[in-house]
């Protein structure tokens, strides 16, 4: 920017214009940016066009950019191969249910500590703020015990029931949100006769459209990847995460891993949360801005 | 009040509190999960250090962290501080470069298992155009651990966001006045805009090196801890001495190990911050 004299009719604008082709940065930004873009895509690009290769062009050396005939019938496979339509839908009812939870419980509590600022109130808020670092491993193992005296090891339950009790992050980001509500609408409410839950119900929620939607956006996404959890708590084949199914296929009982089949589990794995992003881009963007969550 | 916070508080009661205190308890027993707990005071805590395992995935870890962390802070501040200019195209870079980051998880292990595989995937054939001819990555112990601080280098986009939205926040009559005293490129960059985005820098480096320490997925589906235990992260060695050799005590004392790490850290960058980080409207 510097090499360029203030330009006097754009000066009022907030970014100066640049004339591109006098200006180097903006080239050798561009440049850059071109690479970068272009290395970042390559996997994906490869992840797509691999899934589509018969096992013997899967082996040639270099790889192939597009498959020399397009097998699309290794979708089927991976469908014959692992249980995957069940494990896609335990992974689907599993990551519905968390996020119906997490919605549920998160914005009553965030409704909670935005509105009461009485005494204690902000202890408490701490109290929840201090879990948000809680690393899930440091409490595995007692967790892990409870739900096995519960007899819960080999369900649904442990992946479920802990979202319907809140989860730190969610409740802070929700109520930042429900903080910026103003005071006259829940007097308002209240001069109506309007019960405080029915104020939440009515007044609060109707108006968080955008946070309660970037909330089950996150919710539903750490669900989807989950696989820690999973992994210590689902046993049987039929009820199998998405996740914990594909990590299975790199294990060692395959002499050559099925490439193929690695490469349309990661694109049929990926579908959801393309599909989340192209509806709600800017909830997405909002979310990782707001919390922090990648 | 508490109505509405009542299924956080028991939900905090039940999932963290009880845990952290019973886990606590554990690590100082030698327990198996089936019979009861047996107190052996500190002998799990003495055990640990003399472990050679544990010290491996301690040296795997913060070799890890100490790497991929900071490079990925900056190359997701290079990506955003090109995208913050005006320039053709920006929206589609910004959606490309956050596009991987949508592969997180199992499907990115499995992508990378293919990409570092040295007879067929695509990083030795890139490689190779430059006339390099690639290790063998994830089957080497001495490049494994350096196969997957590349992979994580893939998911800088997300950071590149936090980064955008933190640039947009240096309002633009401090550029000016900065140019307007002569100051270059280079010294706004220093003087004005690392100072403001300051606080989404040090965020970023807290909630990436906690996530750091906390690596499984990549160690599980890609390398089983190996070769030789050079991927033997912390968790991964914490989840198999509890659920493949069922020593709950023993695990526990690790978890407790992560968790006082995790706090110190928090507390120590948190500390830091007041001190060097600056926030809008002075001191806090």
């Amino acid at each position: 920017m510097s090499t360029l004299p203030a330009a006097g009719p754009q000066a009022n604008n907030a970014v100066p214009k640049r004339r591109r082709s006098a200006d180097p940065v903006g080239i050798v930004s561009f440049i850059a940016l071109v690479v970068t873009t272009f290395l970042m895509l390559l996997p994906l690009f490869f992840m797509v066009s691999t899934s589509l290769k018969s096992k013997k062009e899967m082996l040639k050396f270099p790889p192939t950019f597009l498959p020399e005939s397009w097998q699309w019938s290794n979708y089927k496979e991976i469908f014959e191969t692992l249980s995957f339509g069940t494990m896609y839908m335990n992974s689907l009812i599993i990551g519905i249910l968390t996020v119906v939870g997490t919605l549920l419980s998160s914005a009553l509590a965030a409704y909670g500590f935005a509105r009461y600022r009485g005494k204690g109130s902000s202890t408490w808020f701490l109290l929840m703020l201090s879990t948000m670092m809680l690393p899930y491993p440091a409490i595995m193992i007692p967790q892990f015990i409870l739900f096995s005296k519960l007899n819960w090891i080999d369900t649904f339950l442990p992946l479920i029931v802990p979202a319907f009790f809140g989860s730190a992050y969610n409740i802070f980001l929700l109520r930042q949100f429900f903080s910026t509500l103003p005071d006259e609408l829940f007097d308002a409410g209240r001069i109506d006769g309007c019960s405080e839950f029915r104020m939440w119900r009515q007044i609060a929620l109707p108006l968080s459209g955008p946070a309660l939607a970037t909330v089950a956006i996150f919710a539903f996404i750490y669900s989807w990847n989950d696989l820690l959890t999973p992994v210590l708590y689902l046993s049987s084949t039929e009820k199998l995460t998405l996740p914990v199914g594909m990590a299975s296929l790199t294990s060692s009982r395959f002499r050559i891993p099925p490439w193929h089949l690695l490469m349309v589990a990661s694109v049929l794995a990926m579908l959801p949360i393309v599909t989340l992003f192209a509806v709600a881009q800017k909830r997405f963007v909002e979310g990782i801005v707001l919390t922090g969550i990648k | 009040m508490y109505l509405f916070i009542s299924p956080w508080l028991i939900g905090f009661l039940v999932f963290a509190l009880y845990p952290l205190l019973s886990s606590l308890y554990y690590s100082f027993t030698d327990y198996d999960i089936i019979h009861p707990p047996q107190f052996i005071g500190l002998a799990n805590y003495a055990e640990m250090f003399g472990n050679d395992l544990f010290w491996k995935s301690v040296t795997v870890t913060l070799r890890y962290t100490l790497i991929s962390v900071p490079i990925q802070l900056l190359l997701a501040l290079g990506f955003a501080l090109l995208l913050n200019q005006r320039i053709p195209l920006r929206g589609f870079f910004r959606t490309a470069m956050y596009f991987p980051s949508m592969v997180s998880g199992v499907a990115m292990s499995l992508l990378w298992y293919w990409i570092f595989n040295p007879q067929i995937g695509l990083f030795n054939y890139m490689l190779s155009w430059f006339g390099i001819r690639g290790p063998a990555w994830l089957m080497n112990p001495d490049t494994a651990l350096y196969a997957l601080m590349i992979m994580s280098f893939w998911t800088a986009g997300s950071g590149m966001i936090l980064f955008l939205a933190g640039l947009q926040g240096v309002p633009a009559s401090l550029v000016e006045a900065a140019k307007l005293d002569g100051a270059g490129r280079f010294k706004i960059f220093l003087h004005v805009t690392l100072p403001m985005i300051s606080p989404v820098l040090l965020f970023q480096l807290i909630m990436g090196m906690i996530d750091s320490f906390q690596v499984f997925t990549q160690a599980f589906v890609m390398t089983q801890g190996g070769p030789n235990y050079s991927t033997w992260f912390y968790v991964y060695n914490l989840y198999t001495s509890a659920f493949k050799e069922y020593r709950a005590g023993y695990s526990s004392a690790l978890a407790w190990v992560l968790l006082v790490v995790v706090m110190l850290f928090t507390a120590l960058v948190m500390k830091l911050s007041n001190r060097y980080v600056h926030y809008e409207g002075g001191k806090r």
